[in-house]
Parts: C-alpha cells; sequence; structure tokens
C-alpha cells in the first residue's frame, strides 16, 4: 500500500499534467480543424461568396457556439479515456476467442459505449455545422388529410446513427490494433516536431478510416435501415406517454424517398456528407490520441540522487524499483538509457559512493533491477521453450489417434497452451477440434488453465498489476462468431469465413502472436541493456572507484544467459517469421517487432562491453562455458 | 595554413608509394612493390575483363516478347501499378483511341501541368533532371564512379575484414583469416553507391543501391561462399531513390541513409525495419552523410549550396548555406569536436568547430560562426624528371585516419590532361597548440592507375593504414608508422573520454616499429 501511494506522486505530478496538456492542445486545435470541416462541407463552386458569409454565420451564431462547446466536451472525454485506457505492454490476443474476449469485456464494452454516444454528440454537432436538410430531426410536413404535423427527418437521423457507428467501430478497431498502446520512440525528437511529421499521417489515416467505416456503415443500413420505423411503430404501443408524445410528435413522410433503398443511399451528397463527418470525428479523436502519445512519451529525467531524505523515493534508483504504475518504470529505464549515453555528469552521480559509509547504492540498486529483468526474461523463454518442447513430443505420440478419437485422455495432462498450438505441426480437422479441450474455455480446470500460462506466473508483473491486461491476456468467453468476423478489416470474403467459422474459433492461433506476447514488455528489456552497457562502458575510464566490476561477472553471465535463450527462441517456427506492416491504421505496431530490436540490442550491448574490455575480460571470474561463449565475440565470431 | 607547394614532388613515373616510416613517405618499383602486394593476402585485383557485366538492362528485355493486346482496364492498373499516376495518365493519352475524347484531353493537359511543374523544379533543383546512374556518379564520393571496377570498399569497424562492391553488382567479403569469400548477389542490389559495416556487430553489412537499402546477415562462422537473399533486409521507402549515402551511428542502434531526391533524411531502426523521417526545406535532397566518431553530429549536405549538421540527441540541425556550391566531401575528428569540409567549386579545405557540451543543443550553445580555412590545394607545378606536373584543384573526398593524425585528400585532377592526374595528398594534422594541417606527401600508385576511392583501416596499430583502390581495379594498402602524440584517443564505439585499449605510447618506442611493415 506504501509503495503504490508514494508511486502516486508520478501519476498525480507528471502524468495527469502531460494528459491535461495534450488535451488542452487537441481543445486549441479543435477550432482550425472545424473551421476546416465547416468550410468542406459547406463548400460551393457556384457562390463561393455565399460559402463565405454562411460560414461566418454558422460561427457566430448560438447553435454553431452550443455545439463547439459540445465538441470541447467530447475532447475532454476522449482525452480522459486515453489517460484511462493507456498501456505501454500491449495486451496481445493469440488466438482469435482470445480477441473476441477482448471485444466482449465489460471495460472495453463500456469504453465502446461510451465512444458510441460521443460519436452521436460529434454528428449532432456535425449536422448543425451542415445545416440544410440535415439540421433538425423533425420537420413540419402535411399529412394527407391536410392536417399539419411533424415528420422524422431521416436525414438527420441517419447521420446520427452513423456517428454512433464510427464511434462504437473506431473503439472495437482500437482494441483489435491496440490503439490504446503507447510506444516509445529510439529517436528522439521534440514534441512539436513530432507533432508535425505525425500530422499528414493521422490526416491520411482518418480519411482512409472514414470512408472503410461510412462503407461498411451503408451496407448495414441498407439491411437494417428499417429498423427505426419498426421502433417508430412500436412506440405507438408504448403507454409511456413521453414516447407516445414523441412518436405522436414525428410521423413518418412515406411520400419522401426512404433512405433505406439502393437508390436512397446512391445519393453522392449525402454520402459526402457521410465521409466529411466521419472524418472529421475521426480526425479529432486521433489528433487527441497522437497528442497523448507525444506528451506522455516524453523524456522525464529522473535525479540520480537527491540531498533530500524525502525526495529520496523520486530518484531514479528507487524508481526503477517500482513495480507499480509501469508508465513510471518505463519512463524511468528510459532515463537510464538515455543518461548512461549521454550524460557524463549523471554517469558519475551513479558511480558514486555514499557519503557516510562508502557504498555504491546507487550503481547496485540500478544494476540488480536491469539484471533482475534480464534474468526474468530468461526465464520466460526457458519456460516457453520448455512447454513447446515438451508439447511437441505429445502431441507426435497422438496424431494417430487424433482423428479416430476425441482426443487421448493423457493429453489433457500434458501442459498445452494457447502458445503450443502455433507450432504443433499436425492441424486439427474441424470435427475433433470441436472435441477437444480448449484451455481457453471456462471448463478447463482451473489447474489445467494455471500450466498453460507459465509466463505470466513468472513475469515480474504477475499479480501485481492490477490493470486488467494480463487477465485480458487470456480471455475466457464462449460465443458465437458473428460479431468478431464483422470487426476484421472486412476484406476478408465473408463465404470463406461462414465455412469454417467453427475451426477459426476453435483451434486457429494468429501465427507469431504467442511470440510476440512473449516479448510484450521487452522494450522495458531494451532499455535495461542499453543501460547497463553503456554504464559499463563509461565505467572503464569514468568508475574511479571501481564499483562496475564487482558486478561485472554477473553482468555478462546474465547476458550471455539470455543470449542463449533468445537465440533458441528464435529458431522456433513462426519465431523469426516479419510481421506485416500495416501504415495505413492508427494502431502502433511497434510491439510485433521487439523481439528482433531486443535481439539486435542483447548482441550490440555484449559487443560493447567485449569492444571496451577487449582482453581484460579473460581476467573476470566466469564459467567456462560461458568464457568460450564471450571469446567468440571478442573474436568477432557471433 | 597549409599549401601543396610545401609538399615533397610527386614521385617519377614507374615508383609507387610503399609506406610513411621515420616521417617520410618510403617509394619503391612498380616490380618489386608487386612482389610484395601480392604476397600480402588483402591486397586485390579485380581485372576489368574478369568482371561479366549485364549485357543488357532490364528495361530492354521488353523488346524480347511479343507485343500482347489487353484490355485498356488492366493496362491502366499496370500503368498505375509500375508508374503511379503520371503513368496512368501517360496511358490514358496515349490510349486516345479507345477512351472518350475528353478523358484523354483531359489527362494529357494535366500530365503537360504536371511536367511544367516539374520542369520548374528542376530548374530549381538541376539535379532532379539526371537519370539515377548519373546522379549516383554525380554525387558519390568515388571519383567518376560509372567507370569504376570497385565501386564502393568498407573496412570492417573492428576485425579486419572489408566488404567490395563490384563492377558487376557483387560484393565480396574478404576475411585474412578465413579461407571462404562469401559473394553477395541479390536481386534488388543494383548500383551499389556505397557500403558500411554495423558498428558492434560481427555480421551486418548496410548496403546503398539504386532502389533501395539492404541489410546482409554474414554470419562470420558460416561456410557458404554465395549467402541466399534471405539473409538480406530489404529497407525501402516510397520517393527515397537513389540511396547514395549511408552512416551507421557509432553506437551500432541506427542507420541514416539518404538520397538526392529525397530531402527527408531516413533513420532507420533495422532491427524493427521503421524509419523515421527528418524533413527540412531546402536543399532539395541529401547527398552525403558522416556521422562523427562520437555520434553527437551528423554532417548532411545537400544537392546545392548548403549543408547541414545534425546534432543526435534530439535531432535539431544547423543549416550552414555556402557561398559558391555544394558541400562535396567531409571528414570528422576522431573526439567529433572539429569537421573538415570541401565545397565544390573551391580548392581550399574548410574547419568548424564544435566546442558544446554532448547533449546541449547547438543551436542554444555558443557555435561556430563561420568556418575557417586550413589548407589551400590550389593547382602547384612541380617539375619531375618526366616533365612538369600539376597537382591541385577540386577535391573529391577526404578521409581522417581514427587517431586524428593523418588527413588523406583525393584531388580530382582532369582527366583530358596527362599533366594534372587525380592523386591522394596526405596531410599531417596536429591539434595543439592550434588546428593545423602539415605536407605529409603524395601517394601514388602504378603508372597509368589513378586512385579512385580510399579509406582508413579503423584500427591499425602501428599508426594509419590507408586503403587505395586504383582505377585499374588494384586495391593497396599504404601504412603510416608513427608514434600517435599522445593524446587522449577516442574509441569508436561511442563514448568519448575512452582511452584505447591496446594503444600505449611508452612501449612503442622500444620496438623496432619503424621498420615494420604491414603483414
Amino acid at each position: 500500500m506504501v509503495s503504490t501511494e508514494q508511486s502516486c506522486w508520478f501519476i498525480r505530478k507528471v502524468i495527469c499534467w502531460r494528459a491535461v496538456a495534450s488535451i488542452a492542445w487537441a481543445v486549441l486545435l479543435l477550432p482550425p480543424i472545424t473551421l476546416v470541416f465547416v468550410i468542406i462541407s459547406k463548400f460551393s463552386f457556384l457562390h463561393p461568396i455565399q460559402t463565405i458569409s454562411e460560414c461566418l454565420y454558422l460561427l457566430t451564431s448560438a447553435s454553431g457556439i452550443f455545439s463547439f462547446i459540445l465538441l470541447c466536451g467530447v475532447i475532454l472525454i476522449v482525452g480522459f479515456l486515453h489517460l484511462e485506457y493507456y498501456t505501454v505492454i500491449p495486451t496481445i490476443a493469440c488466438s482469435k476467442i482470445a480477441l473476441l474476449g477482448q471485444l466482449l469485456h465489460p471495460r472495453h464494452f463500456i469504453n465502446s459505449l461510451v465512444h458510441c454516444f460521443m460519436g452521436v454528440i460529434v454528428a449532432w454537432c456535425c449536422a448543425v455545422t451542415m445545416g440544410l436538410r440535415y439540421e433538425t430531426l423533425g420537420y413540419p410536413c402535411t399529412e394527407s388529410d391536410g392536417h399539419p404535423q411533424m415528420c422524422l427527418n431521416e436525414y438527420h437521423l441517419i447521420l446520427l446513427l452513423a456517428g454512433a457507428f464510427v464511434g462504437f467501430s473506431h473503439s472495437l478497431l482500437g482494441v483489435i490494433y491496440n490503439m490504446n498502446y503507447v510506444s516509445f520512440h529510439t529517436v528522439q525528437q521534440y514534441k512539436y516536431l513530432r507533432f508535425k511529421r505525425c500530422l499528414p499521417l493521422v490526416v491520411k489515416c482518418s480519411a482512409t478510416q472514414a470512408l472503410y467505416s461510412v462503407r461498411n456503415y451503408i451496407v448495414m443500413y441498407l439491411f437494417l435501415g428499417k429498423c427505426p420505423f419498426f421502433m417508430n411503430k412500436m412506440l405507438v404501443a408504448q403507454p409511456i406517454h413521453l414516447l407516445t408524445a414523441l412518436n405522436n410528435f414525428f410521423q413518418i413522410d412515406y411520400s419522401v424517398h426512404p433512405l433505406d433503398s439502393i437508390a436512397g443511399l446512391l445519393d453522392l451528397s449525402l454520402l459526402y456528407h457521410l465521409w466529411s463527418s466521419a472524418t472529421f470525428l475521426l480526425l479529432t479523436w486521433n489528433i487527441t490520441l497522437l497528442l497523448f502519445r507525444i506528451f506522455v512519451t516524453e523524456v522525464y529525467s529522473f535525479p540520480v540522487q537527491s540531498s533530500f531524505t524525502e525526495d529520496s523515493h523520486q530518484c531514479l534508483p528507487k524508481v526503477l524499483t517500482e513495480k507499480q504504475p509501469m508508465i513510471l518504470k518505463f519512463l524511468a529505464l528510459q532515463d537510464l538509457a538515455l543518461l548512461s549515453q549521454h550524460s557524463p555528469s549523471r554517469r558519475c552521480e551513479v558511480f558514486s559512493l555514499s557519503q557516510p559509509g562508502g557504498h555504491p547504492h546507487n550503481w547496485n540498486a540500478i544494476s540488480k533491477e536491469c539484471l533482475s529483468l534480464l534474468t526474468d526474461l530468461t526465464q520466460r523463454l526457458v519456460a516457453y521453450h520448455d512447454t513447446v518442447a515438451t508439447n511437441g513430443r505429445a502431441k507426435s505420440l497422438s496424431s494417430g489417434k487424433d482423428l479416430m478419437s476425441p482426443r487421448p485422455v493423457f493429453l489433457m495432462k500434458t501442459p498445452a497452451s494457447v502458445f503450443a498450438r502455433s507450432v504443433a505441426g499436425t492441424p486439427q480437422s474441424p470435427l475433433t477440434s470441436l472435441f477437444t479441450p480448449d484451455l481457453d474455455s471456462p471448463f478447463a480446470s482451473p489447474a489445467l488453465r494455471r500450466l498453460t500460462a507459465p509466463v505470466d506466473q513468472c513475469s515480474p508483473w504477475y499479480g501485481t498489476v492490477q490493470s486488467p491486461h494480463i487477465m485480458r491476456r487470456a480471455p475466457k468467453l464462449w460465443s458465437t462468431s458473428t460479431g468478431e468476423v464483422e470487426f476484421q478489416k472486412s476484406n476478408i470474403s465473408f463465404s470463406t469465413h461462414r465455412s469454417s467459422n467453427i475451426q477459426v474459433l476453435s483451434n486457429e492461433v494468429l501465427p507469431e502472436a504467442s511470440s510476440q506476447a512473449l516479448f510484450a514488455d521487452s522494450q522495458a528489456h531494451i532499455w535495461a541493456l542499453e543501460g547497463l552497457s553503456y554504464l559499463v562502458q563509461a565505467s572503464f575510464s569514468e568508475d574511479q572507484f571501481g564499483v562496475v566490476q564487482t558486478t561485472l561477472p554477473s553482468i555478462l553471465s546474465c547476458m550471455l544467459v539470455l543470449q542463449e535463450a533468445v537465440d533458441r527462441h528464435f529458431k522456433l517456427p513462426h519465431a523469426s517469421s516479419k510481421p506485416v506492416r500495416s501504415t495505413s491504421s492508427m494502431g502502433d505496431s511497434t510491439y510485433k517487432t521487439l523481439r528482433f530490436a531486443l535481439r539486435a540490442t542483447l548482441k550490440t550491448a555484449i559487443y560493447r562491453i567485449t569492444t571496451t574490455f577487449g582482453d581484460h575480460l579473460n581476467a573476470v571470474q566466469i564459467s567456462a562455458e560461458h568464457r568460450k561463449r564471450l571469446q567468440q565475440f571478442l573474436e568477432y565470431k557471433e | 595554413m597549409c599549401s601543396l607547394a610545401l609538399f615533397p614532388p610527386p614521385l617519377p613515373s614507374g615508383q609507387t608509394t610503399l609506406c610513411e616510416s621515420n616521417n617520410e613517405l618510403l617509394s619503391g618499383a612498380s616490380t618489386e612493390d608487386r612482389l610484395k602486394q601480392e604476397s600480402s593476402p588483402l591486397s586485390l585485383h579485380f581485372p576489368r575483363e574478369s568482371l561479366k557485366l549485364h549485357s543488357r538492362t532490364e528495361s530492354s528485355s521488353k523488346a524480347a516478347f511479343l507485343d500482347h493486346s489487353e484490355t485498356l482496364w488492366m493496362r491502366s492498373a499496370a500503368a498505375w501499378r509500375d508508374g503511379g499516376f503520371t503513368g496512368l495518365l501517360n496511358e490514358i493519352t496515349n490510349s486516345h483511341t479507345e477512351v472518350p475524347k475528353w478523358l484523354s484531353m483531359s489527362s494529357g493537359c494535366i500530365l503537360a501541368l504536371l511536367r511544367w511543374v516539374s520542369s520548374f523544379h528542376g530548374s530549381l533543383f538541376p539535379h532532379l533532371t539526371l537519370s539515377s546512374e548519373d546522379m549516383i556518379a554525380e554525387f558519390s564520393q568515388v571519383l567518376n564512379w560509372s567507370d569504376c571496377v570497385v565501386r564502393a570498399f568498407a573496412w570492417h569497424p573492428h576485425t579486419d575484414k572489408f566488404a567490395v562492391a563490384l563492377l558487376d553488382d557483387s560484393i565480396k567479403i574478404y576475411n585474412p583469416k578465413s579461407a571462404t569469400t562469401p559473394t553477395l548477389k541479390h536481386r534488388l542490389q543494383r548500383s551499389v553507391a556505397a557500403v558500411q559495416w554495423k558498428p558492434l556487430c560481427a555480421s551486418a553489412l548496410a548496403v546503398a543501391c539504386q532502389n533501395c537499402l539492404l541489410v546482409w546477415h554474414v554470419d562470420p562462422c558460416s561456410l557458404s561462399t554465395r549467402p541466399s537473399s534471405g539473409c538480406a533486409q530489404v529497407l525501402s521507402h516510397p520517393g527515397h531513390s537513389p540511396v547514395t549515402s549511408i552512416a551507421w551511428s557509432p553506437s551500432g542502434s541506427l542507420l541514416l541513409s539518404a538520397s538526392p531526391m529525397d530531402s527527408t533524411m531516413m533513420v532507420w531502426d533495422v532491427a524493427a525495419e521503421s524509419c523515421v523521417p527528418l524533413q527540412r526545406v531546402g536543399g532539395g535532397g541529401v547527398s552525403f552523410l558522416s556521422w562523427s566518431p562520437d555520434g553527437s553530429h551528423v554532417l548532411a549536405s545537400t544537392p546545392s549550396a548548403l549543408f547541414r549538421v545534425w546534432e543526435t540527441r534530439m535531432w535539431t540541425c544547423e543549416r550552414w548555406p555556402c557561398v559558391k556550391g555544394r558541400c562535396q566531401s567531409g571528414c570528422w575528428s576522431p573526439d567529433g569536436s572539429r569537421l573538415l569540409f570541401t565545397v565544390q567549386g573551391e580548392m581550399v579545405i574548410y574547419a568548424l568547430t564544435f566546442t558544446d557540451a554532448p547533449g546541449v543543443p547547438t543551436s542554444t550553445s555558443q557555435g561556430p560562426q563561420a568556418a575557417a580555412v586550413v589548407a589551400d590545394l590550389s593547382e602547384t607545378t612541380f617539375s619531375t624528371p618526366d616533365g612538369d606536373i600539376v597537382v591541385g584543384g577540386e577535391i573529391q573526398s577526404l578521409v581522417w585516419d581514427p587517431r586524428g593524425e593523418r588527413l588523406a585528400v583525393l584531388l580530382k585532377g582532369d582527366p583530358q590532361a596527362a599533366d594534372r592526374p587525380a592523386i591522394i595528398a596526405v596531410f599531417k594534422t596536429r591539434a595543439n597548440p592550434i588546428f593545423e594541417l602539415l605536407p605529409c606527401g603524395f601517394v601514388q600508385g602504378e603508372a597509368g592507375a589513378e586512385p579512385r576511392l580510399m579509406q582508413f583501416h579503423p584500427n591499425f596499430q602501428h599508426g594509419a593504414l590507408l586503403t587505395v583502390c586504383w582505377s585499374n581495379g588494384r586495391i593497396t594498402h599504404v601504412p603510416f608508422y608513427f608514434v600517435s602524440a599522445g593524446v587522449p584517443h577516442f574509441g569508436l564505439s561511442g563514448s568519448p573520454l575512452l582511452p584505447h585499449p591496446q594503444q600505449r605510447p611508452a612501449d612503442f618506442v622500444n620496438q623496432s616499429l619503424f621498420t615494420e611493415f604491414l603483414s
């Protein structure tokens, strides 16, 4: 409890302020974006002057100002949702059913609903801004008996529903593409330059995403467009006065061309307005997200040591050991990696001795934490490798029986895992897979499930992270597949999916996802490796008291063991296959290549130490096996 | 200020430079030299006849196939795929019999408009009109690149192996400790402009090609002589071709690439195959990159009279407009505090001094206000037994040895005039009490061979070792034996103030190093 309270200072003093700053900038950027949207939506080639006067009138009108205030409110909510939902360790679904579980997780479901609602609000603002036929929900019309009445304006309705749809699909895509994942950059740049560089990309992403969303929405509306009318009819039967009044208030004018037909929807101006409002909506939200990412990943410089004891919990050695907010640990590691590279004066503080006593507390704390991170990754890799190895044997034994019987009993006891299935050679037939005990299912015994998740257990964040991403890593939900297919990027043909739905859901594991999941937090390890290796390199000339020498054997052996484990991991199938790069989405796919970055950094780190120390390393006491390995590095043969 | 008049006269023809010892350059007759060179495993000879060149380029193979008519839609799609928007417009304009008249007319108009705009752009930056081969030849550090047998050369930063890119688009890797000589070939490896090994890594080699950037991973323990193209990572970015210059960060983490066609400079994270474009307005492209050995600055010259010095902590840059022409070449002192560069059309070497502390952006600290001229290389006539020789003129490239004691300058000469050969002038450099260049001598090869490309060995123990690639396909090594002045040296691997582990000047004094030759 104490530690969480202490670490809260960082969330309170830094992260919150960064989030507030990012939201403030997003709100400041709203007027120009809105202005551009107004001009785009109202522009007519034939009456340019009229367009300008209309825009000016709108911007000064009460409804315009009111909708602008509403938009600001939406941005605020979106910003706070980012602050609430962001994560530095991505959630990687290892199978499609896990992905579905993520989508239906209550936390995400609420998020989706809020987005849906905000989509409606933004769409209403767009409708007010665009004016013309979109402006109000009702319009006066005369019934056949000549009685004047209010009718439902379907153009307004279609826009509101489009807003809801786009908002909802945006949040679903956010889950699928890990949009809440905040990645750190290897190239440091000032915030303004980074924003300037990313802005064209964001505009492009928003426009294309809006195009796809509107297309899907149109298709859906074509089939389900009758629903509002059904609702309208149903309302007649409701005894509630308000609804009846509403129903009586709006009558549908059936003489007008109905919009839920192909002819009604193929209205170019309608499509254009739908697309431009969807782009506006997505652009404002994506810019908020971009600003949040830029602000929150900004380098924070922690003091290495403080002369006041009350500040000691804010110093780098203390902060590094904190488990709780992950962002704090990541920023501390980033700061460590940077200081070890660029800042001789701060390195000097790391190598210094404590004043009374003469102990290298700073270096000990830093090296211990980095080494424990690396050891932990090694254990994780070894455990994973063992799981895969044992499972592979069991699979090959039973593969003959698989076709005949639902599954031998002994197989249920083997530590099969979601990971293992990606590497099991024999593809299961849809029939048997139906009967295979699905370890993701709620029906699997807890004991079995515990065996399947060795990775999570030995991870440092196990049991300490309150955010649900660990829990979501292995969601246990049964459901039908209809939703899931729909939310795929819809370029896969429907027919193939429908035929193999059951198979897909029950046994297909997303390729290389297990490998990605294993290295999901590897940014921390990369910084730990960089920080350690640069500090060791600098210690060759800067370490006056020889504090680094005492830990050099453990650093070397830790890195060499990790190197061995990583090499073994990359020999597994799928581990070294490159992911497909998607550039047209706001989701950050850095996590997909973290394992390659880790492998390269690890090798460079070992070389950095061997190049600096050269033959002096022969005097370091390490085991014979490691010495042999080190010799390879000294001769540049790795 | 040093000038060429202070240099000892060039050697008579038939004599070649062998080494520097006891403060003077020793020479020998070429036959004697050849014997010695052939006994050395690292000296190579690539006769032009031994290379199998491409008989025709890939585009000309189109003529070998029968013309076959496709529908307009198919052709348009193919044109869109191959040539982008302009290709599509071209296709529509050309097939005016099949499309409606208004469509072909309007696409023709748009095409003409685009061409007009691009010609306007081209008149601002004339290099944009060059073909990509010509552009590489124009901006390469190699003298007369298109006619060169050895197109690029790179020593490994830590061991005694090197990579050689040849005229036939293959790359060979030579290692004196291993019998195998891997040959690297790849479908995309065409018109290699530069190669560079990744620091702090045994295997990775970056190659700047015509259309992309390749990073080969050549396992040093492998016995394979033809690594498959699966060992190469392809890094490409639309609009970023031809790549003429690459630079690894000294810490081995990032790779920079530049193209004269693209005004952005790419910072690649090679492991993740992702890039960060760094764009600044002006210049029309980036032609040459050089990363300072301490990793703090990067020189990026543009095809117009402007170069930039980037600071690598936050990636901000300083603009340095030149008076006359573009910055042709540049090199950094080992501690990264001094930049020497040359400007096209001028015959002098300039120096810039950076005194800022690492980590502080250069714009806020007191950077240099103007570059100082440190050497004058204007034409000087030497009389030799074979007649007068004019040495001097424009500079093709500059290289500085890793200890900062010798500076080699490749002078362009005049290919038409026999008495104005391309020649390498070597200077001694001294940093204390003031920075100055002192004459050392000229490095010459066999008769009729002119130097094309040169590089210093990154960690030669006994001084400096200059590797020169000659126009006749020969690669020779010229050692400069000297005792370092005892200033602290800087490791290649990034952090400053790192004494060279092997370097102990006191021991060298007692050894008979001065008569030792390269083994």
